[in-house]
């Protein structure tokens, strides 16, 4: 049963990666472990027939988590000479992972063929209908009757997006080369930017 | 889908209960390292939507899933909002460590 095999190798590589998560003494580390468990929860969620959540976990939360991971290293002083030292003691560990991971990827793909994992009801409903593919089903319903939590969605990443704007801008300093007055801007008038000069012939124009 | 090996929603759930415990865990193991206390609210979020999806097959119903979504649109924007407030900490600080903070305090 390739099923049974690829989910108690994903439930048991996120949860294992969750405890590195919380026990890393280093940060990137704890970043990356966590990107591990979210690759594999997408497994999970592969398996039981979730797959545009399962995609939208890997692009949202990877991408996500891979800014998270820029911050890390950006704020903390983190002495990559020393990183590169414990190289050869970290080559088991990552070829472990490696390997795994890439075992996973041949089981998924072998488990989702087989049919993945069915722990619905017993009168036979499916979440996903016959003969529709999960997104689909999926835009359906978000586009019709829950449209408005769609859109729901949409505000908050907006606010957040706003938020995170203002929270980190800094106005530039007084008096540098580039800054943009906006009144001044709003108060130019045509008259005062523009005049009507009616030259003769052969002669230039005094401004 | 086939029923497989005898897994339920039981193993589901059970996964998602441990990666909760897991995420709680980590919040007051880290208590003075904010990304990592970040990482945490991450993993709990991750264990409500396993359950999400994991209730949304069980029961065969979609809405499930579009909640889902939801759960995954908030973390990202927690995520945001998290790291501009972090980052403005650092800027006025020079630090992250955040057993300190109590400027607010009454």
């Amino acid at each position: 049963m390739i099923q049974v095999l690829a989910f108690y190798l994903f439930a048991a590589v996120t949860i294992a990666s969750a405890v590195f998560v919380i026990l890393s003494r280093n940060p990137v580390h704890s970043v990356l472990w966590l990107i591990l468990a979210f690759f594999n929860a997408a497994g999970l969620m592969v398996l039981v027939g979730a797959e545009f959540i399962a995609m939208l976990l890997v692009i949202v939360y990877v991408g996500a988590v891979a800014v998270l991971f820029l911050f890390v290293v950006m704020m903390l002083d983190i002495d990559f000479a020393s990183m590169r030292a414990g190289f050869i003691r970290n080559l088991p560990l990552g070829v472990a992972v490696a390997v795994i991971l890439l075992a996973e990827l041949l089981l998924v793909v072998g488990a989702y063929g087989a049919g993945g994992i069915d722990i619905g009801t017993t009168d036979g409903s499916r979440a996903t209908p016959l003969g529709l593919s999960n997104i689909e089903a999926l835009g359906a319903l978000l586009y019709s009757d829950y449209i408005l939590l769609f859109e729901i969605a949409g505000i908050i990443l907006l606010v957040a997006m706003i938020g995170a704007i203002v929270l980190t801008f800094q106005p530039p300093k007084p008096g540098a080369r580039g800054r943009q007055n906006v009144g001044k801007q709003i108060a130019r008038r045509p008259e005062e930017a523009t005049v009507m000069k009616n030259p003769e012939y052969g002669k230039g124009v005094e401004l | 889908m086939i029923s497989a090996g005898g897994i339920g929603i039981e193993h589901y759930l059970t996964v998602g209960a441990i990666l909760f415990v897991l995420g709680v865990l980590g919040i007051f193991l880290n208590r003075k390292n904010v990304i990592v206390i970040l990482m945490a609210i991450e993993l709990i979020l991750l264990a409500v939507n396993i359950n999400l999806v994991a209730f949304s097959a069980f029961m065969g119903d979609l809405v499930g899933q579009v909640f889902a979504m939801l759960v995954l649109t908030v973390a990202a924007a927690e995520a945001a909002i998290g790291l501009a407030i972090l980052f403005i900490y650092f800027r006025g600080h020079g630090t992250i460590a955040v057993d300190d903070v109590n400027r607010m305090k009454g």
